[in-house]
């Protein structure tokens, strides 16, 4: 199988700073990779770089085969690329189901954007919302909107970025069950920082530190290894 | 403390009332905090936990009820004459100042309080040391939530309130916080509300906690109780009965 | 968020008739008139509510397309001598003044402020320019353009095909008013299309809307385009009316009537913006016959109450006391039904 997303040395600077530094990163296609990796060790960054908010210092993006470096979001988005941001980035005049059936509109007509944006607010537990006003929501409810919305482009690609942030544990769950149903037929890479969701999901993780990549692997080699537990896990209870 | 000095009465929150335009969120609230307590606030999404803490801040007005703090009844006061009395508070989101830097914001924190303030929250937070010149607006996420944590303690607060603190931040960082906060309580006397969804932080920190449900206080815990299966199970069998 | 408002387009539409079919009878034909300049200046308020107000797009300039689209037409039907293709010429240059001007401003990335600056600016150009071409020698075929007294003496609109079958005073009301009215309902609609409801995301949020694989920089030259095509053919029927165009379209204070209009009339309206600048140009011309005052100053101290008091907008503010009037009528009706007093 051959990869679908390839970074090659790819570096971006602020200031002085390498906040991402030259990183060599592959994915497959069909794959869940979990992101993780201390405060400011670049993930955010190397997300916003994949999805074209960022333009790359140096290095390459390539996805598909093809260099998508320092392409526009839109193309980037065309080419089958979603994300959910760290800070949910939604449309806060509009109601739930404005917001979905919008973002489904580009790929569907009318009448089929309206049905797939139902689909996914039922699956998605948000029908009880459709017509609240998406700024009234509740942090962890705008969490799930901005997820149905990056669904309903249907991208082969799907970053999401502290996904299970403000949510209640049953939520996690829940989460962490719609994700293993995404990957069925989306590949995934997800930057979290709740250890027990990543256990709930991942195969393989990749750990960012400053920058660099310090460590990739299955889960549980990444929870007993050293270097990563003193940059990144501390010495927590459920570590093991 | 001696067994005859009566708990101070911090925080009493009574009945209290608050929402957004027409929407009711809160549908009277009652608890009470002592000083020296920690106490959590856990609830689902949209239940009020953040409705909650701005109402006591004053960013939303009470539509009924009364917040007390230390006795005086503060529910009409505008917002910065809560924090004056003593009151600091962790927004959920972050919120600190993106175009001034990181020392700034903490000097932002620290204008009312006693000097070298800044340098002795330092000592507590390493982690933002190397980033003092750095413009808020430029740091990661998870350093952001650290800044705001930080700045909040520059204002020399007797009582702070936190929505989801930990939220964004790294393992081994979490448990640094909870440290923290664990001390400050101890040897300062720091009063505090969180409202968490991390289970683990709240356990290791709080003396009691209150859910939250529909805008009223449903029951009170007690840690040990938080840790038992079953009452996650009613939390989250709560949780499915909405 | 409404995408369009029932009750605006009601009201409209029953403006619309009356004032179509039955005011002809009531007034005499110079306050024909004075409506059909009326029309013609809430085509250009309204323009500016779908790009500002809908789109999100600072245009402070709007009027330099109104007054692009009145030159076009002044020199084209005095040197053709039908007004058919002066009209779609005003149209098609306006249009693509704003084509070019919005590939410089959205390909290059300004926005907010900056994009206001810009375009008042542009306008103030044109007056500049305009204004110092008086003299024989600033001449497009045979018409000179006439420097600060304008171009006068342009014939009125007459029947396609049939330079002398001129339009009377009335025809030109009807005309003028069955366009703007046309106009309104078109861009009502145009807000329920694909188009309308991506525009709108991307005032609301651009950079979500680019994420999800729209280019914003297209869409807002598109409804640039389309604010200054409406901008323009209101602009070529003003001169129509008149008679008369001269660069006072291109200043400052022409600039700010329409702007403060959409203000007062409710950003994120259609039909507040119409009704604000038929009240304000009413009042323009009253203070400029009964000469109590400056009507600048009068103006001004409107937009200062209207900021202070009623920020969201005459129709908005209407529209959440009357909300809110209802909700009391509620709780009153339910507290008095549980028998409290």
């Amino acid at each position: 199988m051959s990869a679908l997303l390839e970074t090659r040395v790819l570096t971006r600077r602020f200031g002085g700073v390498n906040a991402v530094d030259h990183i060599d990163f592959t994915l497959e296609q069909g794959e869940l990779r979990c992101l993780i990796g201390p405060n400011g060790a670049g993930k955010s960054t190397f997300f916003k770089m994949l999805c074209g908010l960022l333009r790359p210092s140096g290095g390459d993006i390539i996805l598909r085969g093809e260099k998508i470096t320092g392409a526009e979001p839109h193309e980037i988005a065309r080419r089958g690329v979603g994300i959910k941001t760290q800070v949910p980035s939604l449309f806060d005049g509009m109601t739930v189901r404005q917001s979905i059936e919008l973002s489904a509109l580009r790929r569907q007509t009318n009448r089929t954007a309206r049905k797939s944006a139902m689909r996914l607010m039922e699956s998605l537990t948000l029908d009880k919302l459709d017509n609240s006003v998406v700024g009234s929501l509740a942090h962890g409810q705008r969490q799930w909107v901005e997820l149905a919305m990056v669904l309903a482009t249907d991208p082969e690609l799907v970053l999401l970025d502290e996904p299970t942030a403000g949510m209640a544990k049953d939520e996690v769950e829940r989460m962490a069950g719609l994700i293993r149903e995404i990957n069925r037929d989306h590949t995934l890479i997800i930057v979290e920082h709740d250890m027990n969701f990543i256990r709930m999901i991942a195969r393989k993780v990749t750990v960012f530190n400053r920058g660099s990549i310090l460590a990739e692997g299955h889960i549980e080699s990444i929870l007993a290894n050293q270097k990563v537990r003193d940059v990144y896990l501390g010495k927590g209870r459920d570590r093991a | 403390m001696s067994i005859s000095e009566k708990a101070e009465t911090v925080l009493e929150v009574r009945g209290l009332h608050a929402g957004y335009g027409r929407i009711p969120i809160l549908n009277g609230v009652d608890f009470t905090v002592n000083a020296g307590d920690v106490v959590g606030i856990l609830g689902h999404n949209g239940m009020g936990k953040t409705t909650l803490m701005r109402t006591l801040m004053g960013y939303i007005p009470a539509t009924a009820g009364t917040i007390r703090f230390s006795g005086d009844d503060i529910t009409w006061l505008p917002t910065y004459q809560r924090a004056r009395r003593g009151i600091g508070y962790v927004p959920q989101g972050r919120e600190i100042f993106p175009q001034l830097t990181v020392v700034d914001n903490l000097r932002m924190g620290a204008l009312r309080a006693t000097r070298g303030r800044v340098e002795e929250i330092l000592t507590d937070f390493p982690q933002l040391k190397p980033m003092l010149d750095r413009a808020g607006g430029a740091l990661s996420g998870g350093e952001q939530q650290l800044l705001a944590i930080a700045r909040s303690l520059c204002s020399e607060p007797r009582t702070v309130l936190f929505d989801e603190p930990t939220e964004g931040i790294q393992p081994s960082i979490i448990e640094q916080i909870a440290t923290l906060l664990l001390s400050l309580n101890r040897t300062r006397g720091l009063t505090i509300v969180v409202a968490e969804q991390n289970l683990d932080f709240i356990a290791g920190l709080a003396s009691r906690v209150l859910i939250i449900q529909k805008g009223v206080i449903v029951r009170q815990l007690t840690p040990s109780q938080l840790q038992g299966i079953d009452i996650l199970d009613e939390f989250v069998g709560m949780a499915r009965l909405q | 968020m409404r995408f369009q408002s029932t009750f605006g387009m009601a009201l409209m539409g029953g403006a619309g008739a009356f004032l179509i079919f039955a005011l002809p009878r009531l007034v005499e034909p110079f306050v024909l008139v004075d409506l059909t300049v009326y029309a013609t200046l809430a085509m250009l308020t309204m323009s500016l509510a779908f790009v500002w107000g809908y789109c999100g797009i600072l245009s402070f300039g709007q009027s330099v397309f109104f007054g692009i689209g009145g030159y076009v037409y002044a020199v084209g039907v005095l040197n053709i001598g039908d007004s058919t293709l002066p009209i779609a010429l005003a149209i098609a240059l306006a249009m693509a003044f704003a084509a070019m001007l919005a590939y410089f401003m959205f390909w290059g990335r300004i926005s907010d402020v900056y994009l206001a600056v810009i375009t008042l600016t542009v306008s103030l150009i044109f007056f500049l320019v305009i204004n110092s071409t008086s003299g024989g020698e600033y001449k497009i075929g045979i018409v000179s353009l006439g420097g600060y007294n304008g171009i006068p003496g342009l014939p009125p609109l007459n029947l396609p095909g049939n330079p002398d079958r001129a339009f009377d005073f009335k025809e030109m009301y009807v005309l003028t008013v069955a366009v703007a009215l046309a106009s309104y309902f078109l861009l009502c609609w145009t807000l329920t299309t694909r188009f309308g409801r991506v525009i709108v995301a991307i005032r609301e949020n651009e950079v979500r809307t680019a994420l999800l694989g729209y280019d914003p920089r297209r869409y807002k030259l598109a409804a640039y385009v389309v604010g200054a095509g409406f901008a323009g053919l209101s602009g070529a029927l003003y001169a129509a009316t008149g008679g008369l165009i001269n660069p006072d379209v291109f200043d400052f204070a022409f600039a700010a009537q329409i702007i403060v209009s959409v203000i007062i009339g409710g950003l994120g309206t259609l039909a507040g913006p119409i009704l604000a600048v038929v009240g304000v140009q009413w009042l323009v011309a009253w203070l400029g016959k009964t000469k109590i005052t400056d009507a600048n100053i009068i103006l001004g101290a409107i937009f200062v109450a209207f900021v202070l008091f009623a920020p969201a907008g005459a129709i908005p503010t209407l529209r959440k006391l009357a909300a809110s009037w209802q909700a009391r009528r509620r709780a009153r009706r339910s507290k008095s039904a549980e028998g409290i007093r």
